[in-house]
């Protein structure tokens, strides 16, 4: 098939590829800009290992075509940390143990980094419903909501 | 020199909770897993699978595959080793079928293409011609006379006369006279249950990237948790010798049993020699759920008989496993693990390997053990009801020992079931007042844990760090237990180690992360390394010294004179000594290679709260505690993380998941969305409590707890939802529908 020819914003970068209209934007992501933090466990939409956020809407990546990524605004786990100092999520997370595998955790810290951007004061049952969507096979996900939570105090602290 | 080889107070390091040395890697999405490999020329393969349940296969036409532009290779059994027997012969027919297709999802051919949606699409391409036969998916059916035979030659030894050749292993073990024990009794209770097949579902798919040559030389890059053992296996099924092989495991999105074998990797291997370029292969969800490893599916009947007092007079079970078709159902350890928490005069254990089409189960954390705990534990539940008996104290009365002689054979060493009980009646969610509608269950669980075949080195380098080699995949967090156990003999911090997981070329074989085995046995392989290389530093400090050996020790990290004899010397610091080891005798190392027998065993004991919704028969677990031994928790962050999610994988296999094969023996949910693991918002916190009775088989009293804690959860959680709904749930997992026709069956009966 054709290729199709896109340009977007990839965590700050202007980017352009050439891409099969079939490929999903975690394809392109993964195997065209060589970002292979958004991970696939499903490619249906179940797992959420390949969030990301576009335009600042957190999406599967697994459920968007590369082709629909034209002139949007990406932001994935690689984009998170500003050069050497890790966002405060990623600094917790580690602390907490939040990672067993750690296969979940790219997806997981970008959902919680827009939980947080949007609710900065949410209640555990409000980080168990956004993180829903994400899959988690080691951890009972105790210690992730603890360090979400955890952050978020942090960071209303620091603000 | 003393070094001291049992310690289990007094840690400098143990014990202690710094980060992960891999963390900073999987929080910034820098760690490769299986998929996050690329090499330059790669081609990307896929595999065609059968669409039926059981078929032969009369012919495959692979040429309008082979002519789609850019497919650089087709294989298909033709292309693998001849003459494989024994558990080679049944992985091979596993990962590539021969004459008939044995499960819906079964490979059958492979393509190997430019691209990985050129692969796709050839593959649709390649023409299988099928025969379909009758086919069997339930274990009790494939048992009966007329079920469809799968395979007449795979039955071994063991089994009796009689049987159906499906049942192709067959297990009996015990002690005493259950009889007589059973007359014994003041109430017998005899019950009938069947659990549903589950996967591990870890959330990284199975993922490689091969490389083979014409001249049998290949590299293998992995997701897997051992990669000798995939060396071994691929290099068997390409007809290749193993040494030529070099195995490298990327780090792994899970595994939980599922990744102790292998799948696409010997394809990926086959279409690399053939295409004379590397190929990848990704699975899908869908081909996860359909042709990898689910646990077995059981049917199971237990009889236990009892005292007024709660004493068990005598305990029987017979355990009924359909492992998918091969051979290798865990039903012995079903058998052996049931009634392991109790001290039983009278005991027997019988189980059936029964082979039907479904895939080849594999492991899944402590094997075979959650589904025999929970018919037993649902048994002790309803006798206790029934005598008006404490559930902890009856188990405790029961409860097995140092000293005891094990369901299963052996007396056990010291053990800690005792203990976890005791902290279970202590903890303040066994008394907690229950709300309308909610039921509490508790149960105790054992795992045996494992050693197995370890190799270690470790490395000084001149500035005084030291950088450790391990074969064991790092699941969850053991490089950091690595060197806190080599920080703990050295006395040096643990930021001055760096911890590797080794390829096959690099290090001794090495078995794989399973069995609960990595903090065990590869930390007593580190200890020993590191003691090793303690060794070669006082040595070197006796020669400058000019004292004998025997006469320095190690402490804190530096070389001492062991007291006014030796003479009065100032203790020398390990970076002193390493600083110049080049001159004075030359690098410095420590090595341990060997099989480790002594992995204690391990008990826990779990608390559930659970509300059922009549209306939905919707259950919701609203409190859990679990309580397990760990001997010595090492970085007990990582120990509390495996206890809970233990504890939520036994709660998906309690209340959700489950293969459902149609009428057709096709799976009918293989993604996610139908097949649903416990989500965030399904979840409570999980309480943990962690157990320190020393393990005397490691040195510093080290017990594994990957598994145990999968073991109580099915039954703690089946006792609270039969208490919360008023009727004993006997079919896993409890799902609304199945909760909803007990309800129903109970009120139409009552
Ligand atoms: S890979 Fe996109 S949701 Fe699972
Ligand atoms: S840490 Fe393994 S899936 Fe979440």
């Amino acid at each position: 098939m054709k290729t199709i020819h896109v340009t977007a914003t990839v965590n700050g970068d202007t980017v352009e590829y050439l891409c099969d209209p079939r490929e999903t934007l975690l394809d392109v992501l993964r195997d065209r800009l060589n970002l292979t933090g958004a991970k696939e466990g499903c490619g249906t939409g179940d797992c959420g290992a390949c969030s990301v956020t576009v335009d600042g809407r957190l999406v599967c990546s697994c459920l968007i075509l590369g082709v629909e990524a034209e002139g949007k605004t990406i932001t994935t786990v690689e984009g998170m940390a500003d050069g050497e100092t890790l966002h405060p999520l990623q600094k917790k997370f580690i602390e907490y143990a939040a990672l067993q595998c750690g296969i979940c955790t790219p997806g997981i810290l970008v959902a919680a980094k827009s939980l947080l951007e949007k609710n900065p004061d949410p209640t555990e049952t409000e980080v168990r419903y956004w993180l829903a969507g994400n899959l988690c096979r080691c951890t009972g996900y105790d210690k992730i909501i603890r360090a979400v939570l955890d952050t978020a105090a942090d960071m209303r602290e620091a603000s | 020199m003393a070094l001291d080889d049992h310690k289990t107070t007094g840690f400098k390091f143990i014990g202690t909770r710094p980060d992960r040395p891999d963390g900073l890697d999987k929080v910034t999405g820098r760690a490769l897993f299986g998929a996050d490999a690329q090499a330059p020329g790669m081609l990307h393969g896929a595999i065609v699978r059968s669409p039926h349940a059981h078929a032969r296969i009369l012919r495959i036409d692979t040429t309008a595959a082979e002519a789609l532009e850019g497919v650089k290779a087709v294989v298909t059994r033709a292309d693998f080793a001849t003459g494989l027997s024994g558990e080679f012969g049944f992985v091979l027919e596993n990962v590539m079928a021969g004459d008939r297709a044995l499960y819906d999802g079964h490979a059958v051919a492979a393509v190997a293409a430019s691209s990985a949606l050129i692969a796709r699409d050839a593959a649709k391409l390649v023409q299988v011609d099928y025969e379909i036969l009758p086919h069997v998916t339930d274990v009790d059916a494939a048992m009966v006379d007329d079920a469809p035979v799968l395979n007449d030659t795979y039955a071994d030894a063991t089994v009796p006369a009689g049987l159906h050749p499906n049942v192709v292993r067959y297990h009996e073990s015990g002690h005493g006279d259950v009889e007589a024990g059973f007359a014994a009794a003041d109430l017998i209770v005899e019950d009938s249950f069947k659990t549903e097949a589950t996967h591990q579902g870890y959330i990284e798919p199975h993922a490689c990237l091969a490389t083979l040559g014409a001249d049998g030389k290949g590299e293998l890059w992995c997701t897997t948790q051992g990669h000798w053992i995939a060396q071994k296996t691929c290099a068997a099924l390409v007809g290749i010798d193993t040494s030529q092989l070099r195995v490298t495991a990327s780090e792994i999105g899970g595994g939980f049993g599922g990744k102790t074998t292998v799948f696409i990797e010997p394809v990926a291997l086959a279409l690399s020699r053939k295409a004379n370029r590397p190929v990848k292969i990704v699975m899908n969800r869908s081909e996860v759920f359909r042709a990898t490893g689910p646990t077995s599916s059981t049917s199971m009947d237990v009889k236990i008989g009892m005292m007024k007092d709660g004493t068990i007079t005598a305990a029987q079970g017979v355990f009924r496993l359909q492992g998918g078709a091969f051979p290798g159902a865990p039903m012995e350890f079903s058998a052996m693990c049931a009634f392991a928490p109790y001290n039983l005069e009278n005991v027997k254990q019988v189980g059936y390997d029964v082979i039907s089409n479904r895939p080849k189960q594999a492991a899944y954390r402590a094997p075979g053990a959650p589904m025999a705990s929970f018919a037993v534990e649902s048994v002790i539940d309803d006798l206790c009801k029934q005598l008006g008996l404490d559930p902890i104290d009856t188990r405790l009365k029961n409860a097995a020992r140092e000293g005891t002689k094990a369901s299963y054979g052996p007396r056990f060493q010291r053990i800690g079931l005792v203990e976890t009980l005791e902290a279970a009646k202590a903890h303040p969610h066994y008394t907690a007042p229950l709300k309308p509608g909610q039921g509490r269950g508790v149960s105790c669980g054992f795992w045996f844990n494992h050693g197995g075949e370890t190799s270690v080195s470790l490395a000084l380098s001149e500035d005084g760090t030291c950088q450790i080699s391990v074969g064991t995949p790092d699941i969850g967090g053991s490089r950091a237990s690595m060197a806190l156990m080599a920080a703990e003999v050295l006395g040096i911090a643990y930021e001055n180690f760096r911890v590797t997981v080794a390829d096959t070329a690099t290090l001794g074989y090495n078995d794989v992360s399973h069995g609960s085995r990595v903090t065990y046995a590869s930390g007593l392989a580190t200890i020993k390394a590191a003691q090793d290389a303690v060794a070669k530093l006082c040595k070197r400090a006796a020669a400058k010294w000019g004292i004998p050996e025997d006469a320095v020790y190690w402490e804190d990290g530096f070389a001492k004179p062991s007291g006014a004899n030796a003479g009065n010397f100032d203790p020398i610091p390990l970076a002193e000594i390493t600083k110049d080891m080049g001159s004075t005798g030359g690098p410095i190392s420590g090595h341990f290679e060997a099989t480790p027998e002594g992995a204690g065993v391990s008990f826990g004991t779990h608390i559930v709260d659970a509300e059922v919704d009549p209306e939905t028969g919707k259950t919701a677990v609203v409190r859990y505690t679990v309580i397990q031994d760990a001997g010595k928790a090492i970085h007990p962050t990582y120990v509390e993380g495996q206890f809970q999610g233990g504890a939520a994988q036994g709660i998906g296999w309690a209340l959700n998941e489950e293969y459902v094969y149609g009428e057709d023996g096709r799976l009918q949910n293989s993604i996610f969305l139908d097949y649903r693991v416990p989500v965030a918002s399904d979840l409570p916190m999980i309480d943990t409590v962690i157990v320190e009775v020393p393990n005397p088989g490691h040195p510093y009293g080290v017990r594994g707890v990957g598994e145990t804690g999968i073991v109580p959860p099915l039954a703690a959680i089946a006792n609270a939802v039969s208490a919360a709904a008023g009727v004993r749930l006997r079919h896993l997992p409890m799902s609304p529908p199945r909760i909803l026709r007990a309800l129903r069956a109970q009120a139409s009966e009552g």
